[in-house]
Parts: structure tokens; C-alpha cells; sequence
């Protein structure tokens, strides 16, 4: 169906880019000494409360016709989803990878150092030590995302066969009375979070040993 | 020195991969379709809700071949739209307020396109006696003595400007424990009403479509002022040149069309026994 196609296109592509971006981002600012990295820190972890509709609010506003980003013509769009999504997936992605870079052994990499790495050698030794959270990371990027309504709904409209996710569908079918299929609707959204978990799960789990 | 071109490498590449994603999310649903052959149309909930609108979008693309993406909010936040420039063309039930809109300028085009009637829903057992009541005006004057449960939608639909005109005629200002603001679509007031056991203003569309799940009645007849009328306005494009001007009047051209009217007006006998919206007569 449609629907579950443009669910899995949106968060999907919406946590690719989360990931692209928060991973490295986190593991630079985990592994930094800069003096405002407790602030900067607690920043991203109240990132990771935001309000999905707010975060549709403000994305909308910006690419309202008569918006500053207007020029773009990208509301009501896939593309307006994946923006407002990824800026709700980055905190969270972001701040775990955080967390999972601090746990690392100090040691490890003031020893790896001492070897001779580049700061890019250290990064992958760095990737490889706190992979299990990162897998985390993205599962809760992808859980936050694959969940939400009120960012997609605002900046994507609900169109049918366009811009219609599980989430919001939910919504306008129970809307309309069709609880039947509203829940199926949850159903299957339950469904699909549960295999896409599964298989970062399994992967994690093999690195976890 | 080999590291430092890697990372430039990786990050192009990785550049590359999200912008050709972004592109085959863009392409992959109408290959040649440009932005100007999109349409937004800014309508109203209890439009959407009936399943009138998804069947004259579908017809209307296959015609055309234009794409229609309608938001379905209320008819304030609708007319907000129209405002900002956002929305090509309206389809909106809320005369008071369509004509500000036109004589602030911001629509070239309003025209009346359908009709139906609100209806007062109610308890079954009725314990304001508003059934059978001369107009809706007598109704709700009734439910305001008897400080009767009242369900309002509250939100600036077109639904609600009706239901405060009635409230203004019986020359009452609804205020109390009783009145209730859901700020919410009609499904879900229908819904509020039914739990509480209160009265509502309706469209019968969202009503009959409820209808199973409620244990509400209707209270009146066909009253005069629970009249309800669709209007189909195009945007200015001397306030707004951005707009989509060719398709917001084909779309128009298209509504008023003789085969459109029909099926507007057979729309739901099937499924209610009597079709849901009076397309006007040309």
C-alpha cells in the first residue's frame, strides 16, 4: 500500500540523514574538550524533548508561499516531511552518541593516540568501541519519527496517495468514524517498527558479546 | 595527507547519495509533473470526511492530469491560507467570513457550489424539549434556559461561525458549565456529545457517517437557517502572482461542470439513502 511505502520512505530517509549527520557530530562532541561541551551537551539532550508539532510549526512557517523558504514550493510535500523529521531525529541520535562515546574507556583513546592516530583513525576506533550505542541511537531516532504526527500533518498535509503516512492516517480515518481501520492502520505501524528494531537489535546484540 | 582527501571523498559522496534520495523521493510519485501542475486546494473537514473530495480529486486528475492536494482543515484556518497566499483555490462553507475575504481582495472568484443543511443533534430522551421546535434559534434558546449540556466546535470552522450565528440571532451569549469548547473536528465533537449526552450543531454528512456509533437524534426539520453553503473561491493573483492561477480555475471550471454537479448531488445515496450535499442548479 501506498501509505506504508511513504511511511518507510519518510522516517527512513529522514534517520539515514539523522544518523549521517548526529553520528560523526556526536563523536566529535563527545570526544571534545571544548569549554561549553557541558552546555552544548544539555542542549541537544533538551533537543530530544521537542515537540514534534512545534518542530512542524516552525518548518512550516518557514516554508509557507509567503515564508522565507516559500521560494522552494516545498510545502505539502514528501520532501517538507523528511526536513521536519530529521530535525526531530537529529537530537536524539546525536545526544545518545554522545553518551556512548563517554563511556568509553579513557584510556582507550589517550592510548590509541599515544600510537600515533589521526584524529579520523581514532574516530573509526572510536566507532567501533561504542557501535551498540549508536545502534541504540538509531533505533530511538527511528522509533521518535516512525511515531510522530503532528510535525507530519502539519508540514505534509495528509494528501492521499501523496503525502498520507500510517501516523496521520490514523488520525483522519478515526476522523471519519473508521475506527476499524484506523486501528489496522496501527497495526501494521506497530508492525513495521517492530522488524526495522529487530534488525538493529540483532545487529547490536552481535556486537554487545 | 591520505586521510584528509578521504574525508572530502566520503563527505561528497555521502552528499551526493542524500540529494539523489531527496530527488527519487521528489520523482518517484509524477515523473513530469513541474510545480505549477500542483494545485493546493484549502477545504474544509466535513468536505474531506464524507469522501466527496477523494472522489472529485480522482476524477478531476484523470481528467487533467493535474495533482490536487487538498488540506482539509476548517474553513478559518482554510481561509488563513488564502490569506498568506498559500492555497490556489477554497472550496469553504462560511458566507460571513468568504465575504471579508472578498472585499479584502484576496479572492478574484467566489461562487456557490452546493448546499445542505446543519442539523441539531440531541439526546434521545431530549431534556431541553427542543424537538419539533419552530427554528433553531427556538432550539438553542431552549437548551440555554434549560442550561443543557451544548457541544460547540469552537474552532472558527465554518460549523462554528454557523452554530455562534444562531447563539447571536436568540440574542444569547452561550457561557457557563454547560457549553463546552471541544476545539476539535466534528467527528470527534459528535463523539464528546454522544458521552456527554448533550446537543451539537452538525453537517449531516460527518452526522450520518457517525450515525451507528451515536445515540443521538436529529431535533428539527429542514430549517431555513440551518442552511449550509459551499463556495468555491480562487485565490487573487494580482495579491498573490506565486499562485497557481490556471489550475485553481480549472479546478473551479471543472466543480461547475453539469457531469460534476451530478455526481456531487448522487453522492451517498448509495451508502445513506439520500444524497448528502444539493449541488446548485445551473
Amino acid at each position: 500500500m501506498v501509505i506504508i511505502k511513504t511511511s518507510l520512505q519518510v522516517s527512513g530517509i529522514s534517520l539515514i540523514i539523522a544518523g549521517v549527520i548526529g553520528v560523526p557530530v556526536g563523536m566529535l562532541i563527545g570526544l571534545s574538550h571544548l569549554r561549553a561541551k557541558k552546555w552544548l551537551i544539555a542542549l541537544i539532550n533538551t533537543g530530544m524533548g521537542l515537540p514534534p508539532v512545534l518542530v512542524g510549526l516552525v518548518v512550516a512557517l518557514l516554508l509557507w508561499r509567503s515564508g522565507p523558504l516559500g521560494f522552494l514550493g516545498l510545502l505539502y510535500s514528501k520532501t517538507a516531511m523528511v526536513i521536519a523529521q530529521t530535525i526531530i531525529a537529529l537530537p536524539l541520535v546525536t545526544a545518545f552518541t554522545i553518551a556512548g562515546v563517554q563511556r568509553i574507556d579513557p584510556e582507550l583513546t589517550l592510548h590509541t593516540i599515544s600510537l600515533g592516530a589521526t584524529r579520523w583513525q581514532l574516530m573509526r576506533i572510536v566507532l567501533g568501541e561504542a557501535k551498540s550505542t549508536i545502534l541504540v541511537a538509531l533505533m530511538a531516532g527511528f522509533g521518535s519519527i516512525i511515531s510522530e504526527v503532528g510535525a507530519v500533518m502539519m508540514v505534509g498535509g495528509n494528501i492521499t496517495n501523496d503525502t498520507m503516512v500510517l501516523t496521520t492516517g490514523i488520525m483522519s480515518e478515526t476522523r471519519m468514524g473508521n475506527f476499524e481501520i484506523a486501528l489496522y492502520m496501527g497495526a501494521v505501524l506497530l508492525i513495521i517498527s517492530f522488524i526495522v528494531n529487530l534488525c538493529l537489535t540483532l545487529i547490536q546484540q552481535k556486537q554487545a558479546i | 595527507m591520505k586521510d584528509k582527501y578521504r574525508i572530502v571523498k566520503w563527505a561528497g559522496l555521502l552528499g551526493i547519495a542524500i540529494i539523489l534520495m531527496v530527488c527519487a523521493l521528489n520523482c518517484s510519485k509524477a515523473p513530469e509533473a513541474p510545480a505549477n501542475k500542483e494545485v493546493i486546494l484549502a477545504t474544509t473537514t466535513s468536505v474531506q470526511d464524507t469522501g466527496l473530495l477523494d472522489v472529485l480529486t480522482g476524477i478531476f486528475e484523470k481528467q487533467t492530469g493535474s495533482h490536487i492536494k487538498p488540506i482539509a482543515v476548517g474553513s478559518g484556518e482554510a481561509m488563513a491560507m488564502g490569506k498568506r497566499g498559500d492555497a490556489d483555490v477554497m472550496l469553504v462553507h462560511s458566507p460571513k467570513d468568504e465575504e471579508a475575504f472578498m472585499r479584502d481582495g484576496f479572492g478574484k472568484s467566489r461562487e456557490l457550489l452546493m448546499t445542505n443543511y446543519f442539523s441539531l443533534v440531541g439526546p434521545l430522551d431530549d431534556p431541553a424539549g427542543c424537538l419539533g421546535s419552530a427554528s433553531a434559534k427556538e432550539a438553542f434558546a431552549k437548551i440555554a434556559t434549560k442550561k443543557s449540556i451544548f457541544v460547540s466546535r469552537g474552532d472558527n470552522s465554518g460549523t462554528h461561525k454557523k452554530e455562534l450565528g444562531i447563539w447571536l440571532s436568540a440574542n444569547i451569549t452561550p457561557t457557563g458549565d454547560w457549553y463546552i469548547q471541544a476545539k476539535s473536528g466534528m467527528g470527534n465533537v459528535l463523539m464528546i456529545t454522544n458521552e456527554k449526552k448533550g446537543y451539537t450543531l452538525t453537517d449531516r454528512g460527518t452526522y450520518l457517517a457517525f450515525k451507528s456509533k451515536l445515540a443521538l437524534k436529529e431535533m428539527l426539520g429542514k430549517d431555513e437557517s440551518l442552511l449550509n453553503k459551499y463556495s468555491v473561491i480562487v485565490i487573487n493573483p494580482a495579491k498573490f502572482p506565486k499562485i497557481n492561477l490556471a489550475g485553481a480555475e480549472a479546478w473551479a471550471k471543472f466543480l461547475f461542470a453539469p457531469d460534476t454537479l451530478k455526481v456531487i448531488g448522487d453522492f451517498g445515496k448509495d451508502k445513506y439513502g439520500e444524497g448528502l450535499f444539493f449541488p446548485i442548479v445551473k
